[in-house]
């Protein structure tokens, strides 16, 4: 396969669960890279703690599996000081948008040309199903015995808000998009964000009576609807795919590139 | 441009952990899960190279190959 | 022949050190009292070709600094005991990836928020036992701008032979403080550069396969070789493993890399030791008054000694315990509550007769303060 290339083969069968969308998020993930012809050596992949995390220790890149949360200020260390580098972070949701909320907002405020993928499945699957940030109201986890309180972030809304120049979404049943966006997302010279909406059919599916992961793909086919479409205007519930955002700001590593010609002359 | 012909489709059985999302979104129902619960293409013939069971495979395990 | 000679604040002596060490990346946090040193390497770091960036907090910062590392740069950031705090579980980090990385901080006043405008020395024990799990650290300190200048060169030079991070315990007084600096020439002080791998691309590499020597070569990211880095345990590829003999042979290595080297790893000074009868250990700027203390009772003929302490840990016991073998009583000089007065005790002979003379109340230590702990020892009273 084309995509065989860039995998750590010796470390296979994966440690994600039957259905695990995380899987199919590396699937298309690979298949960007393959498309747009890139050499693994400028590929760093940085990636923090939990189920997502560990996408990093199959691809056969450079990568560093940091601490969690902290993946896009590691990249941020490693992008800063050597550009010419293409910086990949998939991140869960919990280790991008709780404990590592603040490095998001910030690597998005820089507009620092790094590669977001925020693989949400709406779960702490690692530590055994506990409530995330993107898991919003009514959700059983094993931290909300009796459906959770709190109101989860928009992916979409919060990277907007925080500066980000390229904002995508799509699902893992949308499997065409996902090279798709993510391709873009690389090539695209600024803070990408790219949301996945990847089942969990372990601890978020079984928990909230959402079947199978095909049962929860169908339901991302379902309940998610093209931007701006009719659908939306008549089910504003429709979670939106597509491609929000994409921008041309100027990216940080460029902007201090002037800061150093200044200091230089000065 | 012609159809597309399939040439091979390779299932890696040490890799597929059943999960049936091929079986269940491939559009010609090629694909079925053994008395093992692994993925194997039953209905070959019935392929039209859409790709669809490899690129969403979780496992990784499914390539394709058309001419 | 013209010494480039400089006044100038502690924090402006370690900038001085690192630049002349190679820095090229810097990432921190605004901080007191350590803020200096980024506000002076905002500018100075540009103007050499190299990377300054302000983070959103210490976590980013320390992590910032490990990723730039890893792409071949001499890195740092600074901090103070708040930020110090919150660098503990990246710092772990570092120490089980094995990333040369230099951490300056400035002690003030703690815990909490304690005092920022004070100087103090109680971060000695988190330096060491900060971050969680087995392990060692290095860490040096320098009471005098010269010797900021000197511990901090070798920071870098440490940190690169051993692929580990160091710690720079300074503390504000010493920081803040205005002296003479003699910048040395180039070449004046030994530099130790990245060891990179010699083995060629296409060649199956090994980043966490130490050499005969114990050093480990490394590989930039974006060269020809990838591999994993991981705070996992790790195998020689880098790659997680619970393998019991692999995990162990991890954890004796991170180890013992630095603690079967304290004696080549021990910086001191030593004043009037050779026939002292009373013994003071000091360090940072505790040290300026006990020195004081020492020359002024040796003009009255009492014999007097100071062993003035650069490498904090690893702990250099063996040596403490030899220099200290014949005196009558040792005295541990320090701004905290007897941090390295519990590791001196443990060192010596006699750990009864090892005594503390210390503020812990922001106000520096004099050598009055010392001379009332030294007369009561000698039963002279007050």
């Amino acid at each position: 396969m084309a995509i065989n290339k860039y995998l750590r083969e010796r470390f296979f069968p994966h440690l994600w669960c039957p259905g695990c969308g995380h899987g199919t998020v590396l699937n298309g993930m690979l298949r960007a890279v393959d498309k747009l012809g890139m050499s693994k050596n400028e590929i760093v992949m940085v990636s923090g703690i939990g189920c997502s995390a560990r996408i990093s220790g199959y691809v056969d890149f450079h990568t560093l599996h940091t601490i969690h949360g902290r993946a896009l200020a590691f990249a941020t260390g490693v992008k800063m000081s050597r550009p010419e580098l293409n910086l990949i972070v998939p991140m869960g949701d919990g280790d991008a948008l709780a404990i590592g909320g603040n490095h998001f907002i910030h690597a998005a405020r820089r507009n620092i040309d790094i590669t977001a993928i925020v693989m949400n499945n709406r779960i702490y699957g690692m530590t055994g199903g506990q409530y995330s940030p993107l898991s919003g109201q009514d959700i059983i986890a094993t931290t909300a015995p009796y459906a959770s309180i709190d109101p989860s972030f928009d992916v979409v809304e919060l990277s907007r808000a925080a500066g980000a120049t390229f904002i995508a979404r799509t699902t893992t049943y949308h499997v065409k998009q996902i090279d798709d966006f993510i391709k873009q997302a690389i090539l695209h010279e600024g803070f990408s964000v790219v949301e996945i909406l990847t089942q969990c059919p372990t601890h978020f599916g079984r928990k909230n009576k959402q079947g199978s992961a095909v049962d929860m793909m169908k339901l991302y086919r379902d309940i998610t609807t093209p931007i701006g479409s009719k659908a939306k205007q008549e089910n504003p519930n429709l979670i939106e795919r597509g491609i929000f955002v994409q921008e041309d700001k100027p990216e940080y590593c460029r902007e201090y590139e002037k800061i150093i010609e200044k200091a230089m002359g000065s | 441009m012609a159809k597309p012909i399939l040439k091979a489709h390779k299932i890696r059985s040490d890799w597929c952990k059943g999960c049936g999302i091929c079986v269940e979104f491939c559009p010609k129902k090629v694909l079925e899960l053994d008395e093992f619960e692994r993925a194997v293409a039953a209905r070959l013939p019935d392929c039209i190279c859409c790709r669809l069971c490899e690129l969403r495979c979780p496992d990784l395990a499914i390539e394709v190959e058309c001419k | 022949m013209q010494r480039n000679v400089k006044f100038v604040q502690g924090n402006e002596a370690c900038v001085e050190a690192a630049v002349y060490a190679g820095l090229n990346f810097y990432a921190g946090y605004p901080i007191t009292p350590s803020s200096e040193i980024a506000e002076l390497l905002s500018g100075r770091l540009p103007a050499i070709g190299g990377k300054f960036i302000q983070m959103e907090d210490e976590i980013a910062s320390m992590c910032a600094i490990i990723g730039a590392s890893l792409t071949g740069n001499k890195v740092m950031t600074a901090t103070s005991g708040p930020g110090f705090s919150l660098m503990q579980e990246s710092l772990g980090y570092a120490i089980m990836a094995e990333i040369p990385c230099v951490i300056v901080n400035v002690m003030r006043g703690g815990p909490s928020t304690g005092i920022p405008t004070h100087g103090s020395q109680g971060d000695i024990n988190q330096a060491r036992w900060g971050t969680h799990g087995d392990h060692s650290i290095l860490a040096f300190t320098a009471s005098n701008h010269q010797d900021i200048f000197e511990m901090t060169v070798t920071a870098f030079n440490m940190a690169e032979t051993y692929r580990t991070p160091v710690i720079l315990l300074f503390d504000e007084v010493v920081a803040h403080m205005r002296e003479r600096l003699v910048i040395p020439e180039t070449g004046e002080l030994p530099l130790v550069d990245r060891l990179r791998t010699s083995v060629r691309e296409g060649i199956d590499y090994h980043p966490y396969l130490p050499r005969e020597d114990g050093r480990l070569p490394m590989s930039d990211f974006g060269g020809v070789h990838r591999f994993n880095v991981t705070g996992l345990y790790h195998d020689m590829w880098g790659f997680p493993s619970s393998e019991p003999r692999v995990v162990h042979e991890l954890i004796r290595h991170l180890f013992d890399k630095l603690e079967n080297r304290v004696n080549h790893l021990a910086r001191y000074k030593e004043f009037f030791l050779e026939d002292a009868e009373y013994v003071l250990v000091s360090y940072g700027s505790a040290a300026r008054s006990a020195l004081h203390v020492v020359k002024e009772r040796r003009l009255r003929g009492e014999r007097l000694g100071l062993l003035e302490l650069q490498t904090l840990w690893p702990f250099p016991k063996e040596m403490i315990r030899e220099k200290c073998a014949n005196a009558k009583a040792v005295i541990v000089v320090e701004l905290n509550l007897g941090q390295v007065l519990q590791l001196v005790k443990m060192a010596v002979n006699n750990p009864e007769r090892v005594f503390l003379a210390n503020r812990i109340d922001g106000v520096f230590i004099t050598p009055i303060d010392i001379m009332n702990i030294l007369r009561l020892i000698q039963g002279k009273g007050v």
